[in-house]
């Protein structure tokens, strides 16, 4: 028990890596003990990590619950944990979304030993990026959740699930080339790689003594690079257009289990990245102009602008491809691009108040800052949500084609319910937790990227008219032909058990935000000082 | 403990094995196989404590034993090892002992086959705690005839032709090398001691002994570099690996090129600094010319043997470019990179050696759903592929961390070792080098995704018979290797960082 205490993040980190190797040692055919006990074992995590939560000091903020162990002298890296307000709601949502997505999980008749194994060790890597406090770590964790979400599209997913996977892994590989390439030269030119260290004045790369000119180019000219590098590898994750197009395949051909942990938390690597990394190191490259003397609309074109401007296309042209799907998953799978997109925004808007001469409100930018960070909770509930319930339809009417839907609400009434409730909850409906943050971001950026803002509002607009399409395409109507003499069932207890959390975390944190945003303010509010 | 002449035994365990075995009648192949295996076992138990004991605070050589042999030409009995040589001594075991298990269901005439493997490996122990020039090169040619005999009598199509070639590769190579050390034998004290040649050539006029380490130095560490396929002398290997029965190529790619980047580092860098500072530029040219031509190449291919046989050519670039970085972070990724690309290359050939065996197909083509029928070979390929790759996790990530770390450094900060100029194109090769990474990622899944994960295409691969015991428990044994060195580095880092930290403050004091 003393472990707890003094090592809470570890074990709620390698957990579910022991969930594995019992999930392992399980004879293949003991297939309802691996379910059940891999969801049962996954509530442990989950647990921790509320404790976790109750315990973290709002007063104080910071990182808490640090540990540090020697790990690789060599390089100067040290296995490094700890959380701050931005990384503990995350780690709360990847140990309350595992269990819920391995529900979903309960129809994998192929090999489930494998698939419950590749989910733990899926749970332990992500947990691992939100918990690191050393580059090295976090690349190591970042990198490795590749491998099992690859082999659960390759090998549980959809008809064109080898290229779906094999363009997933290589994508992100080859964006984060550049920001493993940075980590080199930043563990070289700061002597350590301590995220806690490289914060501080002294330790912030290319600033001060930590500045490298290879090839004799200005110090600043490798800041920026760098900058690129790592905003690349983040962008992909979030993902931000154009960087995109993984993620409409992925997502579409994974298993259902697999899309909720993919939208649900992988996406939000990227996002934390940009919180943990990108803002903290390069602070005051958000204000460079991309490019020298270039303005527009008078303001200096800057790298914050690029961003919100890419964020703003994110948003805008992801609801309208959604809005164009006929496939009901490929829809959702949009809509992830849609709502990310406001974390982008928000994130623009807060690195805005970074420079040291920024004109930017410190309140305004917390607000984009904290309305970003609750973005991602916010929409890994939703999203999760979304792509459990195409599963549920999926699995009884083996096509995602919404033209063949039609008029489901009078053979599934609870399906219907529960279906609305969630899609209003990822349209931003007020009252249900994705209207705070949406609102939070928007009125944060207001005033940094006025016009931006005011043109992603639009985007909005059309995030309602695909979610409404879905809702009428799939509910309404008159009811398909397939489905007259072979109605489907409706949801049964096991799924309203999955779905139900998410509905109820999605009502509580609509009405009662503070809950969520005390803690992640203080973050916030951390970050940007 | 320490009386006792561990290193020696190491050697001598598997030639006495090879001995034995020629006394066994040839019917009694139970008999034969059991001396194989406790042979390399017991060299495998002795070099894991070798390894372990080695003092990390001390650093240095260690567990040295000399005696003298020939005296009048200065030839002596000399064995030890450092830090970088210890883990190398450990990777022999590992690969040997898993070889032998792997060839026991297969091996033809298995009497000759298990002398001719023993000697083989008796000559790379030898070669790796040799400290007289005249005896590593004894262990080094020693090396060369039985890898002929096995690649002529038991490999595959086309054997003579790639066990000429690479015989005569790796000879004249070995030749120029010789040529190269006789020379500086001559001129700097007429010992073959590696400690008095080092002092000899250190005692020679500055002049004098900057255009002897000039001259010699390529001659040296290339006619080495033959062995550890540095490029474009890397053309023996892909075929003599195609050819070869498994165990000789999982000895040959994992651990016999090890050799040859080793003796590069022992006895062209330490030996000839000047040479080494003076040269290393052309030497990373080539070694990213190799690494991407081989990548490439592998892409392309669809013989499962010559792909893993090129990425055995990349994964020595990357061994090679490490030591060309003339730093300590180089010098300790290059160590740890010939480890973990040792064990990952062993393993690889197993699995490929697995599915010949049974299907004698090697076409990436012919071959669909092996997951159902060898899953625990399918989870070993991945876990040898993502080490390739320097997915993290595993140990090439460190590895190759440390060898660009040292590569960034060696392009604006002048070696400590070696007040030298900078490259500054080195940052060019880093770049260049990481991308290869990923190119290799994209290769080595597909392979993975289409031979062990695709649907069975082919119905006759179904019905294969599963992995025996002994195969299963080399892949769990290579694979158990991997993830913890890969998961905990320090465990071989700790080792060879002690090791080059004595390599680099001995090349300072000299430089």
């Amino acid at each position: 028990m003393d472990l707890l205490n003094t090592n809470l993040l570890s074990v709620i980190t390698f957990l579910p890596l022991v969930g594995m190797l019992l999930v392992l040692a399980t004879p293949a055919d003991q297939t309802k003990l691996i379910k059940w006990g891999s969801i049962a074992f996954s509530l442990i995590p989950l647990a921790l990590s509320i404790v976790a939560w109750v315990g973290y000091d709002q007063a104080r903020g910071g990182y808490q619950y640090v540990e540090s162990f020697e790990w690789f002298p060599q390089i100067n890296s040290v296995y490094k944990v700890g959380v701050d307000g931005i990384s503990l709601p995350l780690v709360v949502l990847t140990c309350f979304l595992t269990p819920l997505a391995m529900i979903f999980s309960l129809s994998i008749e192929k090999n489930p030993k494998a698939y419950f194994a590749l989910f733990l060790l899926l749970q332990t890597t992500i947990l691992g990026v939100f918990v690191a406090l050393d580059l090295i770590v976090f690349f190591l964790f970042y990198e490795v959740s590749l491998v099992p979400m690859y082999f659960l599209i390759s090998q549980w997913g959809g008809a064109n699930r080898r290229y779906a996977s094999f363009k997933f892994i290589l994508y992100t590989m080859f964006a984060s080339l550049g920001m493993l390439l940075a980590i080199q030269v930043i563990g070289l030119a700061s002597k350590s790689f301590d995220i806690t260290y490289l914060e501080t004045e002294l330790g912030r790369p290319f600033t001060g003594n930590n500045q490298v000119n290879y090839f004799g180019w200005d110090p600043t000219v490798w800041k920026a690079i760098a900058f690129i590098a790592f905003s690349i590898a983040f962008a992909l994750k979030i993902p931000i257009w154009p960087l995109h197009t993984w993620l409409p395949d992925a997502h579409t051909e994974a298993p259902t289990g697999g899309s909720m942990m993919l939208a649900g938390v992988l996406l939000k690597l990227g996002g934390y990245g940009f919180f943990r990394l990108v803002m903290p190191l390069f602070p005051d490259v958000f204000s460079q102009p991309v490019l020298p003397d270039l303005s527009v609309f008078g303001a200096p074109f800057t790298y914050g602008v690029l961003l919100a401007l890419l964020a703003f296309l994110s948003i805008l042209l992801g609801a309208f491809a959604a809005w164009g799907q006929n496939d009901f998953k490929r829809l959702v799978a949009y809509s992830s691009i849609n709502h990310m997109g406001f974390v982008s925004l928000g994130i623009a808007s807060a690195a805005a108040a970074l420079a040291p001469n920024a004109t930017v409100r410190e309140i305004d930018a917390t607000i984009a800052g904290s309305g970003a960070v609750l973005q991602m909770v916010t929409h890994g509930l939703s999203s999760a949500a979304m792509f459990a319930l195409v599963g549920v339809v999926y699995e009884r009417a083996h096509t995602r084609d919404l033209t063949k839907y039609g008029g489901l609400w009078t053979i599934m009434p609870i399906y219907g319910a529960v279906l609305i409730f969630c899609a209003m909850g990822s349209l931003g409906l007020p009252g249900l937790s994705g209207f705070v943050s949406e609102f939070m971001v928007t009125r944060g950026a207001w005033s940094v990227h006025t016009l931006l803002t005011i043109l992603s509002m639009a985007g909005l607009l059309i995030t309602g008219i695909y979610i409404l399409k879905a809702i009428q395409k799939v509910l309404h109507g008159p009811l398909g032909e397939e489905w007259r003499h072979h109605p489907l069932p409706d949801m049964n207890f096991a799924e309203i058990l999955g779905i139900a959390p998410l509905m109820g975390a999605m009502l509580v944190l609509g009405v009662w935000p503070a809950l969520a945003l005390n803690v992640i303010n203080v973050g916030v509010q951390g970050l940007l000082r | 403990m320490t009386n006792l002449p561990v290193l020696t035994l190491i050697m001598l365990v598997p030639l006495l094995g090879a001995l034995v075995i020629l006394l066994i009648p040839r019917e009694r192949e139970d008999a034969i196989k059991t001396v194989a295996a406790t042979a390399s076992f017991i060299s495998l138990l002795l070099s894991l404590v070798v390894f372990l004991s080695y003092d990390r605070q001390a650093g240095g050589f260690q567990f040295r034993e000399k005696t003298t042999w020939i005296p009048e030409f200065g030839i002596g009995y000399h064995v030890g090892v450092d830090g970088f040589s210890a883990p190398l001594l450990v990777l022999t075991g590992i690969v040997m002992f898993s070889a032998v298990l792997v060839s026991w269901r297969s091996a033809e005439r298995p009497r000759e086959y298990f002398a001719f493997l023993l000697l083989l490996v008796a000559g790379v122990f030898g070669s790796f705690m040799a400290l007289d020039i005249f005896l590593l090169l004894i262990f080094y040619e020693l090396v060369l005839f039985p890898v002929y005999v096995l690649i002529a009598g038991w490999g595959s199509k086309r054997r003579e032709y790639a066990a000429m070639k690479l015989t005569i590769y790796l000879f004249v190579g070995s030749l120029v090398a010789i040529i190269g050390l006789l020379v500086l034998y001559f001129q700097a004290g007429r010992s073959f001691d590696w400690f008095e040649l080092q002092a000899g050539i250190r005692s020679l006029p500055p002049e004098q002994s900057v255009q002897l380490q000039r001259t010699w130095f390529l001659p040296v560490f290339v006619g080495f570099g033959v062995l550890a396929s540095l490029w474009p002398l890397h053309n023996w290997s892909p075929d003599g690996y195609a050819a070869a029965p498994t165990a000789v190529s999982m000895l040959h790619g994992g651990v016999l090129k090890a050799t040859g980047a080793y003796c590069g580092l022992r006895i062209g860098i330490q030996l000839m600094p000047e040479g080494a500072k003076f040269w290393m530029p052309v030497i990373v040219f080539l070694c990213m010319a190799g690494l991407i031509y081989a990548a490439l190449i592998a892409f392309r291919q669809t013989d499962l043997k010559y792909i893993i046989g090129f990425s055995s050519v990349s994964h020595l670039g990357l061994v090679l470019l490490g030591l060309a970085a003339l730093n300590e972070l180089g010098f300790n990724g290059a160590g740890l990179e010939l480890f973990a690309g040792g064990v990952m290359t062993g393993l690889m050939f197993a699995l490929v050696g697995m599915i010949y065996e049974r299907a004698h197909i090697r076409d990436v083509t012919q071959l669909s759903g092996l997951a159902r029928t060898m899953p625990l070979a399918a989870v070993g390929f991945v876990i040898g592929s993502l080490t390739l790759m320097g997915m993290p996790g595993l140990p090439g990530f460190p590895a190759e961390l440390q060898i660009f770390m040292g590569l960034w450094q060696a392009s604006t900060t002048p070696s400590a070792m070696f007040s030298g100029a900078t490259n500054g194109w080195y940052a060019v090769v880093v770049v260049a080098s990481v991308i290869v990474i990923v190119i290799n990622a994209a290769w080595t899944l597909r392979v993975a995704a289409r031979i062990y994960f695709s649907e069975p295409q082919h119905p006759e691969l179904q019905s294969l018979p599963p992995l025996d015991a002994l195969e299963k428990t080399a892949i769990v044994l290579m694979c158990a290797t991997l993830i913890i060195v890969g998961v905990l580095p320090n465990t071989v880092m700790s080792v060879v960082s002690a090791g080059v930290q004595a390599i680099v403050k001995g090349l300072t004091a000299a430089g």
